[in-house]
């Protein structure tokens, strides 16, 4: 008998899928999304998306100072998704590495400043080094802590330390403003350029690359072959679990959380004392946000993280460059980067749920979608 | 001297966009959706509206017929409404129907909605290829900013509670009713049980999908009229980029910090408008670095009371339980 009020659409959860079809389905969400955005392009403005999409792959690849600058750029977000990574294997949703990263910022900043006149140069590094990753560390431990003791929500708690770090920055660079009364700071040392971190082979954004290669690979590591990544794991898929074997799960979020904060702190010394050299309360560039994004498109996984950091940076670039070749409003990248994003977001259901159509044509018309 | 009958409508009119937001997050929030996109939604609500007004002042310039008042209010406030409502839909679509993380959903949503509204902000006057210099709709914003005429009259009292336009009220009456609604009603009692245990809701047989679609939805369009209410009369109906701010997320800063109960809102929302501008009220002659300090209290107040009412550990004064977690049925 077939009841009348059977809906049309069954949804059930899919076992394991293999690795290739769950990327085939990404990749077909993805070339959806730009016949979208192309579509969106050509109502609003007019022109022609097939052009639009060279201008996109010329404005990343044309030169090969693009090419350093994107990958420079796809470094520095993947680093902050390297960061929040691990606390979000353990189901702490950390959206404060903007402020974490500003932390580690502000703390790099204020050593190229108050040192420079004490200190020489190695010294002044190594204390930027130690000063960005307590920093970072600090502003991650606080929320950290009162997740701990009183499961204060953290998504909350740490979206709003992200703005108590802009203003300290607001603050600081009012009071080192240079010149007086511009409200910025300028280039740091820039005669004597003292604290700034070694230029590795004549281009200056190499040392954030191999470090950041460095630490991704140390990151795998860690998250997949050590005690302490294994435990990670136990938090986060139940905490029940965890107390029940022994595992202090209070001292388990502090740790991570310290570790992802002092992370967020090394980009925020790598942006500070190797590429700006200077502090400004946009220096971290919204990459706090974009890598919740990174991290959970690549299901926390450190290496496929590379190509995810890749494929934002590269469409962020991509639409900015659309934007300055068809004199657009520099906005436009935002638009075409969401809609992509909500593709990819979307896509992410068919790979862990599968669609039946029922009801249709009758008995057994059970079609996959 | 302070001025506090100066301050207080200075405070009120930040406060107002904050009360919307709020307002539409908490109803949002209770159905268990943490929506973070509302920063992006309030933009669009705000540029959608600008964008009907903005047609519509070109449609009478070009017939040269007199504006009236009603279609000068109706039309960029039901434009702001449909715009707000598509954000809604898409949320509620990746998140309800297609059951994705609400945290980066939220995210990618603000990054969207803030790039519309800069996006046409920016562009509209070359889209639709008119002449006029910049995007300033005074004649609209006039309609919505027209106070009580008998505002000026009374005084202090009319200065504090007559002078604000109509949407300022329009936002404390919908909080109060959002209020009652969550508190009093059926509706709410089984909004607030789709927002703690849906499965519990479900097995009541309420359906958690169409609560959790509506309460959204309904979240973002009044969430949107802050935008429109910014635009339209704090800005006096000129748009610049980026000019809205951080606002939207301090909305949501005010839903934790009224406890998820948008009457207290109403109260709240003044104190939080008045953090806001109290650097510019610090007296003159002190250090300026000072007032980026002043900047931060909205923040540093509401992590205090996160902790506060995590710490006292009451079980009315919790974040909705179920809140960022996705709901499928065969998943217990």
């Amino acid at each position: 008998m077939h009841n009348k009020r059977e809906p049309l659409l069954h949804i059930s959860k899919r076992g394991a899928v293999k690795w290739y079809s769950a990327w085939l389905i990404r990749l077909a969400a993805l070339v959806l999304a730009m016949l979208v955005c192309a579509l969106v392009t050509t109502l609003t403005t007019g022109l022609n998306p097939l052009q639009i999409y060279a201008t996109m792959w010329k404005g990343s690849f044309g030169s090969p100072r693009k090419i350093w600058v994107l990958s420079h750029d796809v470094a520095m977000l993947l680093c902050v998704s390297l960061a929040v990574t691990p606390a979000f294997r353990m189901k702490f949703w950390n959206i404060g590495a903007e402020g974490q990263t500003l932390a580690g910022c502000l703390a790099a900043a204020s050593c190229m400043i108050l040192l420079r006149n004490a200190l020489p140069n190695w010294a002044i590094i190594c204390c930027m080094v130690v000063a960005s990753l307590l920093a970072g560390a600090l502003w991650g431990l606080i929320p950290a802590f009162f997740k701990a003791r009183w499961n204060t929500n953290e998504t909350l708690f740490t979206l709003m330390m992200n703005y108590i770090a802009t203003q300290l920055v607001a603050f600081f660079c009012v009071v080192w403003e240079s010149p007086k009364g511009s409200g910025q700071i300028g280039i740091i040392n820039q005669q004597s350029e003292l604290g700034w971190l070694p230029v590795i082979g004549g281009q200056r954004y190499l040392l954030n690359i191999l470090v950041v290669a460095f630490l991704c690979v140390a990151m795998y590591i860690y998250l997949n072959y050590s005690k302490h990544g294994y435990e990670i794991s136990v938090v986060g898929e139940s905490e029940r679990t965890a107390r029940y074997v022994g595992i202090k799960v209070d001292r388990i979020i502090i740790r991570t959380m310290v570790l992802s904060g002092a992370i967020c702190g090394i980009a925020g010394l790598l942006l500070v004392g190797s590429t700006d050299h200077t502090l400004t309360t946009t220096l971290a560039g919204g990459n706090g946000f974009t890598a919740v994004m990174v991290s959970w498109l690549a299901k926390f996984n450190p290496i496929w993280m590379i190509l995810t950091s890749f494929l934002i940076t590269f469409l962020g670039r991509g639409a900015s460059e659309i934007s300055k070749a068809f004199s657009l409003n520099q906005s436009f990248a935002d638009i075409l980067t969401g809609i992509i994003l909500f593709f990819i977001i979307g896509s992410e259901f068919f790979i862990s749920y599968r669609v039946h159509l029922r009801g249709l044509a009758g008995k057994g018309a059970k079609q996959d979608v | 001297m302070f001025d506090i009958v100066s301050f207080i409508p200075r405070a009120v009119v930040q406060d107002i966009p904050l009360l919307f937001g709020s307002t539409g997050e908490s109803l949002t929030e209770k159905s268990g959706n943490l929506n973070l996109g509302i920063p992006g939604v309030m933009y669009v609500g705000g540029i959608s509206g600008v964008i009907g007004a903005f047609l519509y002042e070109q449609s009478l310039t070009a017939s040269g017929a007199a504006m009236k008042a009603f279609p000068a209010v109706a039309i960029p406030l039901c434009a702001s409404l449909l715009g707000s409502l598509i954000m809604g839909l898409i949320y509620c679509f990746l998140t309800v129907t297609l059951r994705a993380n609400q945290n980066v959903t939220g995210l990618a949503l603000t990054t969207f909605g803030v790039g519309i509204g800069n996006f046409f902000g920016g562009s509209l006057i070359k889209l639709s290829g008119s002449d006029v210099p910049s995007i300033a709709l005074s004649a609209t914003s006039a309609h919505f900013h027209r106070a009580l005429p008998f505002a000026a009259k009374l005084g202090w009292f009319g200065q504090i509670f007559l002078s604000y336009g109509f949407l300022a009220y329009v936002a404390v009456i919908v909080s109060l009713i959002a209020a009652y609604v969550l508190r009093h009603t059926r509706v709410g009692l089984h909004l607030r049980s789709v927002g703690e245990s849906p499965a519990t809701a479900d097995s009541a047989g309420i359906s958690v999908s169409r609560y959790k679609y509506v309460a959204t939805c309904l979240g973002c369009m009044i969430a949107g009229l802050g935008g429109l209410y910014y635009v339209m009369d704090y800005a006096s109906g000129v748009w610049s980029n980026n000019a809205f701010g951080d606002r939207g997320w301090l909305a949501i800063a005010l839903v934790i910090f009224t406890i998820w109960r948008p009457n207290v809102g109403v109260g709240a929302s003044v104190l939080f408008g008045g953090l806001y501008i109290l650097h510019m009220y610090i007296p003159s002659g002190m250090n300026l670095a000072v007032k980026e300090l002043y900047k931060m209290l909205p923040y540093v107040v509401t992590i205090i009371v996160l902790v506060l009412t995590s710490m006292r550990n009451k079980r009315e004064n919790h974040p909705p339980a179920s809140l960022g977690l996705p709901y499928f049925r065969e998943e217990r």
